[in-house]
């Protein structure tokens, strides 16, 4: 235990994902250590993120005003809308630089062990979004685990007689990977689900 | 494969201890209680990475020591590996292969392929339908990886399902979301369970003819054994493999029980649920067979995972804790012809003259955790 305020921030960044015990009494130790402006810097950065960041009234992703910087793009397509859990899904989504439609962030996975149901994520706003008929696809990029899956299963069920075209991104080995380098659990089920080669 | 070595640090009562095996039949005698069932016990843990006698850790570590370590010598067709384990029971345990660290001891398995049979295995016979089923299941997963991360979703979706129910419960009747999610699981219980039952379905279908031959050549007896997958659906036949079958009948069944279910806030339908019904003659082993004939198809049901796994690949090295005591002379005879045809089988008795002369066994004798090559 160290004196007062040392043991606080250490306790704070404790609180942090991926930061241990031990993490946090490092990087405590290091902002002791570094040039104060930087520490100021970081602690306004900080409080900026808190007053500044809000999430977007359309699609649910992080915005800096009421709407994000795609739900505001005109370039964007309207007809297509990607669901995916989390902000930082969106990321990865738009890293492909591929996908020219909108998104719509769920806010996590419909889990009834962590008491998470579908009234608990963004799918009310989403149903208001496809009630005008403009969007004609829905891509269901859900995390593919059993929770991604149970949500993605749900919502196609919930907008069949929309008659939309309802997507789900291929899973299975990794593109561009060395088959060998796949673990036998990965490899077996990619195999399950082998598809055929039209030629 | 066959075990070349076997050496323990601080293994339950062993201080010490370093064996070099052969392959054919290898004998441990000695009184109770002086430690050879350990010996298989660590067998089986190199193999499995659990022991075949207790759940947790904790207990394979001699008392006022701090952590265990096993290695094993194991040649196979293609090599020879040293596998080396340090079990810590307060923190995750440690796996070498060749000397080299692997990643996570879960890698290590396969190197190691043995089947265990101990008196414990009662239990298979007479035990609840959950042994029966992890007795399938461990086959499956030895015999196909993929398994293991089959089963493991299964029990994830009925977790989740059955947390779902639960919640069911304790609203209003006619809660329109709440069905919608159960619907979701449904389907996720529909798809990795059909998966699972036609795994086990297949398996159970390669199995039975060696567990009656197995039977046969344990009790002497031809009175025909049967196992039968019954899964706990309305139809009492025993379904095909086909995984679209499976899933219609799994998806009907729950509409069915749809009622119950949310009444009794637990997952009623499903591979979970599923019985290995064991019968000898006309009637059901569990609660009609005698103490021997339990006793005779539980070792039937390991040796037919023995030959499964034989049949599929290398031969696994056999571990029979404690066997023969309960056998009469005739069945003793049989079983040793059994065992001389394996690879590499390890024995344990209380005395040499439980051990059918015929055995042709390299005898150790083990008295106070000291292991020595008898004469």
């Amino acid at each position: 235990m160290y004196e007062g305020v040392i043991q606080d921030l250490i306790d704070e960044l404790g609180r942090l994902p991926g930061v241990g015990p031990k993490g946090a009494q490092r990087i405590a130790f290091y902002l002791l250590a570094a040039d104060p402006e930087d520490v100021r810097r970081l602690a306004s950065t900080l409080v900026e993120v808190t007053e500044r960041v809000r999430f977007c009234r359309t699609c649910g992703n992080v915005a800096e005003q009421e709407e994000c910087r795609i739900c505001r793009d005109p370039r964007r397509e309207l007809s297509v809308i990607c669901v995916v859990e989390e902000p930082k899904d969106v990321a990865a989504v738009e890293k492909m630089r591929e996908y020219r439609g909108r998104y719509h962030v769920l806010g996590g996975a419909i889990s009834p062990i962590e008491g998470v149901g579908p009234e608990d994520l963004r799918i009310k706003e989403l149903m208001v979004r496809l009630a005008d008929g403009t969007v004609t696809e829905l891509i269901l990029a859900m995390d593919p685990n059993l929770e991604g899956e149970a949500t993605a299963t749900y919502l196609a069920r919930l907008v069949k007689p929309m008659g939309l075209r309802v997507t789900r991104p291929a899973s299975g080995l990794p593109v561009g990977g060395d088959l060998e380098y796949a673990d036998e659990i990965t490899l077996g089920r990619a195999f399950e689900g082998r598809r055929l080669l039209d030629v | 494969m066959h075990l070349t070595r076997l050496a323990l640090t601080d293994f339950r009562s062993y201080a010490t201890a370093d064996l070099h095996l052969e392959p054919g039949v290898t004998s441990f005698t000695g009184a109770n209680g002086q430690g050879k069932t350990n010996l298989v016990e660590a067998v089986g843990y190199v193999a499995t990475l659990a022991s075949h006698r207790v759940a947790t850790d904790a207990p394979l570590v001699r008392s006022g020591a701090d952590r265990a370590i096993v290695r094993a010598g194991v040649t196979s067709a293609e090599r020879a590996c040293l596998v080396e384990i340090e079990i810590n029971p307060a923190r995750a345990n440690r796996a070498r292969l060749n000397r080299a660290p692997v990643q996570r001891p879960r890698q290590i398995l396969g190197t190691l392929r043995a089947v265990l049979f101990a008196p414990e295995d009662l239990s298979l016979v007479k035990g609840d339908p959950g042994e029966r089923r992890r007795y399938i299941d461990d086959l499956l997963v030895q015999s196909a990886p993929r398994y293991a991360g089959v089963r493991s979703d299964y029990d994830r979706v009925v977790r989740q399902r059955t947390a779902l129910l639960k919640s069911a419960r304790s609203r209003p009747p006619g809660n329109r979301p709440m069905l919608g999610a159960l619907e979701a699981w449904d389907e996720q219980l529909v798809r990795i369970g059909a998966e699972l039952m036609a795994g086990r379905l297949e398996l159970v279908g390669a199995l039975r003819p060696l567990a009656v031959k197995s039977y046969a050549t344990v009790s002497g007896d031809e009175c025909a054994v049967e196992i039968t997958y019954r899964p706990a659906l309305r139809d009492k036949a025993e379904p095909g493999c086909d995984r679209d079958q499976l899933e219609a009948s799994l998806r009907e069944a729950l509409i069915e029980a749809r009622g119950a279910e949310i009444d009794r806030g637990v997952c009623l339908i499903g591979p979970h649920r599923d019985e290995l019904e064991l019968r000898i003659g006309q009637l059901p082993a569990r609660g009609y067979a005698s103490h021997g004939e339990s006793w005779s198809l539980a070792l039937a049901l390991r040796l037919a995972g023995y030959e499964l796994l034989r049949s599929a690949g290398e031969d696994p090295v056999l571990l029979l804790d404690d066997v023969f005591a309960e056998l009469d002379g005739q069945r003793r005879e049989r079983l040793a012809t059994m065992a001389a045809a394996a690879e590499q089988v390890l024995v344990t008795a209380a005395v040499p003259a439980d051990l059918p002369a015929g055995l042709g066994a390299a005898r150790f004798d083990v008295a106070d955790g000291v292991i020595t090559r008898a004469r």
